[in-house]
């Protein structure tokens, strides 16, 4: 539990510092390669909390996919070194967030949670750690699930059974919004018929 | 290593990313902080997930997956999000030749 502990704290140092440099620095290219640094934490944090699957998810879209395309916009965007100016809003924006966050931080401490109790740990704690594999027999035995109704129950949960059981709306809604949103961002980044420029914001000048 | 540690940090980071998306003028760095906050609402699913008993655990374990599920869709949509968000922003960048968020005032009468 120790080695755990410190491995939070050191998580949270490098995720609040790197987005605290996100929202603060300049240079723009520097805020997006800290912000790689943030979705790496977070990857962390889901090793922390048994969602392995995740954490693969997160390096691969987040820190892989996404990352990539803002560093890309990042670069073919003029001003990197001085872009990253404050507005107006700056007084208003921080008391607004902070008054938030203390707000939040008194509900998460006040609330009674409904923990999960003591004699389902070990198997949720099986079924979230392999939320996409199979467990072996011998691996529940050894976390304590010893009854074989628990273990088959164990065996047979899994992601998928959310996703196509219970949440199939929501999963074929966000694969549509998905198709959606790509069909839009290459109808945005389309260069208009007759303009006569097949390299869109080569020149810049070809709007409208 | 509390839960309540978890959702406090998560808060933080939701609070450090609502600030930057507020008071930012560049386009990227407002995105940026949008990805900030989606990251923070992850870890709170997530850890809900592992310490709080879901509604109907005792008919069906795969409920405790649920907050992971959740966390999925969150990322699902934070893909698209960037997607048409940056589509957005390069059309802006031809436009108007800047992505300055103050300068963007097209669409106002």
């Amino acid at each position: 539990m120790l080695f755990q502990d410190v491995v939070f704290w050191l998580l949270s140092v490098v995720a609040v510092g790197c987005a605290l440099g996100v929202v603060l620095i300049r240079d723009l290219f520097r805020a997006a390669l800290l912000l790689v640094a943030v979705f790496i934490a977070v990857g962390g944090y889901f090793v922390l909390l048994n969602a392995e699957f995740l954490a693969v998810v997160q390096v691969l879209i987040y820190a892989g996919a996404i990352a990539v395309l803002i560093i890309f916009a990042v670069m073919l965007t003029r001003d990197v070194q001085q872009g990253n100016q404050p507005n107006r809003l700056q007084i208003p924006a921080g008391i607004f967030a902070a008054l938030l966050l203390a707000a939040m931080v008194v509900v998460a401490i006040d609330t009674q949670w409904n923990f999960l109790p003591e004699e389902e740990r070990q198997s949720v704690e099986l079924v979230q750690t392999s939320a996409v594999a199979t467990i072996p027999s011998e691996s529940m035995e050894r976390a304590g699930v010893t009854d074989a109704a628990k273990q088959a129950e164990v065996r047979e949960a899994g992601l998928a059974d959310l996703l196509i059981g219970k949440y199939v709306l929501p999963f074929e809604a966000v694969s549509v919004l998905l198709l959606a949103a790509l069909i839009g961002a290459l109808a945005l980044v389309r260069p208009r018929p007759g303009s006569g420029i097949s390299n869109p914001g080569g020149t810049g000048g070809d709007a409208d | 290593m509390s839960f309540e540690a978890f959702l406090i940090v998560a808060a933080v980071l939701f609070c450090i990313g609502l600030y930057g998306s507020l008071a930012r003028r560049n386009v990227l760095a407002v995105l940026m902080s949008i990805e900030l906050m989606f990251n923070a609402v992850n870890v709170t699913l997530v850890a809900m997930a592992k310490y709080l008993a879901p509604a109907g655990l005792q008919e069906n374990i795969s409920t405790a997956l649920t907050g992971q599920v959740f966390a999925v869709f969150v990322i699902t949509v934070a893909a698209a999000e960037i997607a048409l968000g940056l589509g957005i922003v390069f059309a802006m960048y031809r436009t108007n030749e800047s992505v300055d968020l103050t300068e963007a005032s097209q669409l106002r009468h």
